[in-house]
Order: structure tokens, then sequence, then C-alpha cells
């Protein structure tokens, strides 16, 4: 049996006119929550936007529609829903930058490809520079993007003030501005509506969405995957694709295996809103700090990630409070604010700060995970590049460099400088 | 932030004392009788238990003493269930997924395409 495919409520002023008369109460859902069928030609593990992507992208592209997404709480509840909405491509080595252009593009075109806001703002992001290594580092990877077509920019101090006038450019001398790299594609998108829309896509596609399910082992025969073992029974898969932002090496060692990743938490935390003063996105990969305004006038700030290892979903309070010791420091117009929220994630750090898109030592299973703390951006491009890496069965030339097999050939894609957090 | 006691200066220091230097107890692979190809290089460098659960973490208290120890750190809690010296003995086990291969580490698993 295939799942049956739903007819889909549509988005548009004429609706929220109809539905503002019966008070919103109305509204459909979504997406359906079936229960799991017997089998599934494809099963993704993880319901976060990676992995909705990747099922998005099956069903779309490669024409394959019984697909499964286990989510082991709700779409939308894991990092999908905590990030800090930053999007932009100006990573340093090629192969990273060929992956995170190709999701700079998808986002260009995803509000009309989805008939969904996505609230993509392409507001532009400045990575300063506080230095002299971190101008010359800057200046080389601004280099770099040029020649592999991405829009950067390196601005000195007097351009920095020009595109964030509220700057203190003297940093309150610990954190000096003496350049930046801009990004003018760069930007900010609504993360939960990302994971809404591509849920709903997915949902409108066949594909079954299936939340509070959470996988506890593999059932694994000659090397061979046959299916996964759920806490709602078993459910069988020819192909598993496993896109577990947090997890992974939990998931890796129930199948068998090990990874080279970490796991840390990352923090975020926004303030009190507050009208608009600041109209593009400031991060200092120095000092752990980056900021923006979201739409409701908030500001979102992230923060570094805890030394250690752990996978309780919260940061300490010293990280938070370095964080916003430097942005009041270049932002004092900011230091008599209230911080509202503080929240944290847990990122699979890899040791080249790269994420991994490979097959596995188990046939029939891939792996897409080690996003480490910028894996937002990249949810349409890593869920594009992950499906067709799946449906042929084999590396394409986006995912090959990100193979598992690097750490051990020493082609490693080393982007601790444009991860933007040191770790 | 953690409240961590080291085994040689025996007090409880606050976290931004020491530095995490990752998994405990591993050895290199010459030590486990496995030759030193690539293979076991990467596992041995880059490739970490990561364990959810209570695990064996190396910690040096970098503005102390400055001496590596080991932690016995539940990961989800963070609390710290024991702490001791290099080459002593870890105290409590490490947590365990049901169904993992315990000699997965120097064991001949091809890493992907």
């Amino acid at each position: 049996m295939v799942a049956q495919p739903a007819k889909k409520q549509r988005f548009n002023a004429l609706a929220l006119f109809r539905n503002a008369l019966s008070y919103h109460q109305n509204w459909e859902q979504q997406w359906r929550s079936p229960e799991p069928l017997e089998a599934y030609d494809v099963v993704i593990i993880g319901g976060g936007g990676h992995g909705l992507a990747t099922a998005y992208y099956l069903a779309k592209e490669h024409g394959i529609t019984n697909i499964a997404v286990l989510e082991k709480g709700w779409i939308g509840g894991g990092n999908t829903g905590r990030n800090t909405t930053i999007v932009r491509s100006n990573y340093l080595w090629d192969e990273s930058a060929a992956m995170y252009e190709h999701a700079m593009k998808l986002w260009e075109g995803l509000t009309q490809e989805l008939n969904y806001n996505v609230m993509f703002s392409q507001r532009g992001v400045l990575n300063l520079a506080h230095n002299l290594t971190d101008v010359r580092d800057t200046q080389r990877r601004v280099n770099a993007n040029r020649l592999n077509g991405i829009d950067s920019i390196y601005l000195d101090a007097a351009g920095v003030k020009k595109v964030v006038p509220g700057i203190d450019l003297r940093g309150g001398g610990r954190y000096p501005v003496m350049g930046a790299s801009y990004q003018p594609r760069g930007g900010t998108a609504r993360h939960d509506a990302v994971a809404w829309e591509n849920a709903g896509k997915c949902d409108e596609m066949g594909v079954h969405i299936i939340q509070n399910c959470k996988v506890t082992g593999f059932d694994i025969e000659g090397g061979v995957v046959k299916g996964v073992q759920t806490t709602k029974g078993r459910i069988g898969a020819k192909k598993v694709g496993m896109v577990p932002a947090g997890h992974s090496s939990v998931l890796a060692s129930m199948a068998g295996f090990r990874l080279p990743v970490e796991s840390h938490p990352l923090q975020a935390l926004v303030s009190e809103p507050i009208k608009p003063t600041i109209d593009t996105v400031v991060m200092s990969n120095a000092v752990h700090a980056y900021i923006s305004q979201s739409d409701k006038g908030e500001l979102v700030i992230g923060a570094g990630v805890d030394q250690y290892i752990s996978y309780g979903q919260r940061g300490s309070q010293h990280l938070a409070e370095e964080t916003l010791v430097a942005i009041c420091e270049l932002f004092p117009q900011y230091k008599r604010m209230k911080m509202l929220r503080q929240w944290g994630g847990i990122v699979d750090v890899c040791p080249d700060a790269s994420p991994i898109l490979t097959s596995t030592p188990v046939d029939g299973m891939y792996l897409n995970c080690g996003w480490g703390t910028g894996g937002f951006k990249a949810t349409p491009g890593s869920g594009h590049a992950f499906a067709a890496h799946i449906a042929k069965g084999e590396p394409t030339e986006l995912t090959a460099p990100f193979a598992l097999s690097r750490f051990e050939t020493g082609f490693l894609i080393d982007e601790h400088g444009a991860a933007a957090v040191a770790h | 932030m953690l409240l961590i006691r080291c085994p040689y200066c025996e007090q409880e220091r606050p976290e931004v004392e020491f530095s995490f230097a990752h998994q405990a107890h591993k050895p290199r692979p010459e030590a486990a009788g496995e030759p030193l190809d690539d293979h076991n290089w990467a596992r041995w460098v880059y490739y970490q238990k990561n364990i959810k659960g209570v695990a064996h973490e190396r910690w040096n208290h970098a503005a102390g003493c400055r001496k590596f120890f080991n932690a016995a750190r539940d990961t989800v809690s963070s609390e710290i269930v024991a702490t001791y010296k290099s080459g002593e003995t870890p105290p409590v086990p490490e947590s365990r997924i049901e169904g993992e291969d315990l000699s997965f580490d120097y064991e001949n698993a091809e890493g992907g395409a």
C-alpha cells in the first residue's frame, strides 16, 4: 500500500479573510499524523529541516513518495526551531562553497516554490575582523568566495560603519572592529515556516510524517539494512536516511559503527522587542557573538558552544554572559536591554567543522549529520543533495567530498574559520 | 557552570579553570595491538564514543595545577559522578547502548564511500 496524497488548503489573502470570520478556528492541519505502515521504500530518521527537505526532494525530483519521516518529538521542536535563522554561503573551501551556495540558490526561490512565505530576508551578513590575523583570514576568505562566484565583499572599518551605523568601531577597546566580510545576499529566514511547509508539501505528495516516534534499533541482515525498530513498532525499509542532528552518534552506535563527531550544546537568546535598530546580521567569529533583529523586534543573539560533550539541551550561563559582554561593547546602546528567553540545542560537531553526507558501512543506510553550529543555512541544499545521494545510492558531486572516508584520506574540509562559532 | 573537583588539588573549582580534553582511556592503536595504518590512525585521532549518559572524559586543570585527570560525567544531566587521577581505574562504568558493539573501537569498519 502506498500512502495517499492529501488535498491541500491554500494560503492567500482570501483564505486569511475567510478564516478570520471564524476566528481562525478552522484552519486545516498542515500535515496529517498517520500510523506507520509495515514498510516504506525510504525511511528518513529525523523530522528537522534537513530530514524534511530530503523527503521533499526525494518525492519531488526522484519520484519516490513511499517515504516515512520519523521524528522523535514534534516537527519544528528540535534544532530547526532553535537556531538563529542566519543564511549565508561565504565559506572558504570549494567543496563547502558549492554546498552552501547550492543551498543559497534554493533559498532564493523557496518561497515561490513552496507557495509559503519562508520570510527569506536577504539583509546581508557581516563577519567582523578584530585584529590583523582576522583581517588577513577574512580577506583570504572573501577572495576565495569571489573565485567561487559568491557575492562576498571585504569592508574596512569605515565600510562597516556605513552598513551598520549602530556599531561602535572601538568595541570598548576589547573588540575593535578593523574590517569585515560582507555578503549582501546573506540574511535570515523564518525557521519554523521552513519546517512546517516542507512537512505540509511532503504530506501533500504522500510522504508519511510520523511524530513522537523514536528509533530504538535497526534490523540489519548480512550488512544490509532491512528496517528500523521504533517506539511505534518495526518499520521495514529498503533504504534508511539518517538525519539526526544532535544524536547521530547514538544512532550510529545502534547500527554498529562510530562517528568522528562530538555533541555540544549551542545556545541562543532573544531580548525584549524594540523598534528597528539593526537591519543586517552582524557576526563576530572571534568573540562567539552574532546578532540580528527579528520582525517582532527582538534582538536574536547567538552564543558559543559549551566546551564539554552534552546531550542536555541547555547552555551554560557564563557563555551567554561572555557573548552579551561582547555585544554590549560593540553596541553600547543595547546595554540596558533585558533578555527574555534563552535556550540551547545540541549540535554535532566534526573535527573539521564540515558536515558528513555519506554512505555508511551498512548497505542501504545513508547519513547526513555533523552540521555543527551552522546547519540551518544549508537546509534546502543539504536536503536536495542528500536526496540525490539516497536515490542514486552513491555519492553525487556535491556530497562526495563530505564522505566519512575523508578522515582517513586526510582530505579534510577545514571550515573553522568560516563556521563563525569557535569550537 | 560546572563545579569540578580536581583530584590533585583536592578542591571543587569552577569550570572556567578547566579545559575539556575529550574521551579518556583511548589507547593508541599500537597499544591495542593494531597496525598503525590510516584507518586506525583516523579512528584514534578523530573518532569519539560521544556517549549519551555516563562517559569517561579527560579534563585539564588549566588555570590550576595544570594536571590532566579523568572524570566520569553524565552527558545528559552534566552531573559529575566522580573524578579520579590519570592511570587510576574508573570508579563507575560508562553507559552503553543496547546492542552496541564493544569491540568496535578497533574493528575494521569501512568508512563508506
